[in-house]
């Protein structure tokens, strides 16, 4: 038995997991579980990540799907009520048509996915390979996922962190620093 | 005595854990998993916990949100300035480029230029990220009263 034997079954695991959590995520009406759940995805996420050993994006998804969103999410909660109010129990025939149609489209496309880690995929026959032959003539760190970030795509990272810095910004103007509402409520009080 | 000391013993041994940790990961991006933006993230979160057990005041005099929003800024300003930079001080006869890390150094054989590079853009985006998700929880969090007591 090889290695890859013994980890899709922890694959398998991990996504019937994640179909748990998210059809509990569905079900629940306490906003608060809902949250929480919403953190337990992205860990599971992000353990299915490191599995499939892509170890920086899951990196990523641990820090901001399950530490900040949570945290943010938790914040909205505040702002509002504590249970939602249950869905209706009418059947909404054209959204279930819908999600059938893309559902069977995606079915359908699974034979034309790549094998999993296949080298000569797309992704990793092209530029993806001229990446891994070139860091360590051309930039010489262990990480290639870092030197493709920083360097050879250091002007997209550019634009990344000024999508980061506009959100902000959008935040900032549409709710305030978080000093003047606040300032404005005690004063009314 | 506070209801949450616990809390507050255990995060205050926490804390200082996560900020070495968001550093270990900003400086180690070359070596391992990791970089700027992750460590960005790991460092507003010290900061969070500090915000979410000692409330949200005590967290605003440690890191108060100008610097925050001068923070923001001055990430970017950082990462553009990297690139500003290497336009001006590639040698006689060689091609400008945006973001052009040889320039940097002339140890070309070392490639010493990409790590000044790589080391100075990822402090821009640690700088940037770690401001914005502490001013997206400031934004938030300021609008709701500290959590009462019975919701803990």
């Amino acid at each position: 038995m090889n290695h890859a034997d013994l980890t899709q079954y922890l694959d398998y695991l991990l996504i019937a997991m994640l179909l748990a959590v998210g059809f509990a995520i569905v079900r629940l009406r306490n906003l608060f579980a809902v949250v929480m759940l919403t953190g337990v995805y992205s860990l599971l996420c992000a353990a299915w990540f490191v599995s499939l050993d892509a170890v920086d994006v899951a990196f990523t998804e641990a820090a901001v799907g399950a530490g900040i969103s949570t945290v943010l999410m938790l914040g909205a909660m505040l702002l509002t009520a504590r249970e939602s109010e249950p869905a209706g129990v009418g059947r909404h025939w054209a959204a279930f048509v819908v999600v059938a149609a893309a559902g069977a489209a995606l079915f359908f496309a699974i034979p034309d996915m790549p094998v999993y880690g296949d080298p000569e995929s797309p992704a990793n026959a092209y530029v993806g390979r001229d990446y891994l032959e070139q860091v360590p003539h051309d930039i010489s760190i262990p990480n290639v996922v870092t030197a493709v970030l920083s360097s050879y795509r250091g002007f997209d990272t550019l634009g990344e962190v000024v999508v980061v810095f506009s959100a902000a910004l959008g935040v900032m103007l549409l709710l305030g620093f978080g000093t003047g509402a606040r300032r404005r409520e005690e004063e009314e009080d | 005595m506070s209801p949450h000391l616990i809390l507050q013993v255990v995060a205050k041994l926490l804390i200082p854990l996560i900020v070495v940790f968001g550093f270990y990961v900003q400086f180690h991006g070359e070596y391992g998993p990791g970089g700027g933006f992750q460590a960005g993230v790991i460092i507003a979160v010290a900061v969070i916990l500090y915000a979410l057990i000692f409330g949200i005041d005590a967290a605003r005099r440690t890191v108060p949100p100008v610097v925050v929003r001068f923070g923001a800024a001055l990430g970017v300003l950082i990462f553009a300035g990297v690139g500003v930079a290497t336009l001006f001080m590639n040698g006689a006869g060689e091609p400008l480029n945006y973001l052009d890390y040889d320039a940097l150094h002339p140890d070309q054989g070392h490639h010493t230029g990409q790590h000044y590079g790589i080391i100075l853009i990822e402090i821009g985006v640690l700088t940037t990220v770690a401001s914005v998700m502490l001013a997206i929880f400031y934004a938030f969090a300021g609008r709701v009263p500290d959590i009462p007591d019975e919701e803990w």
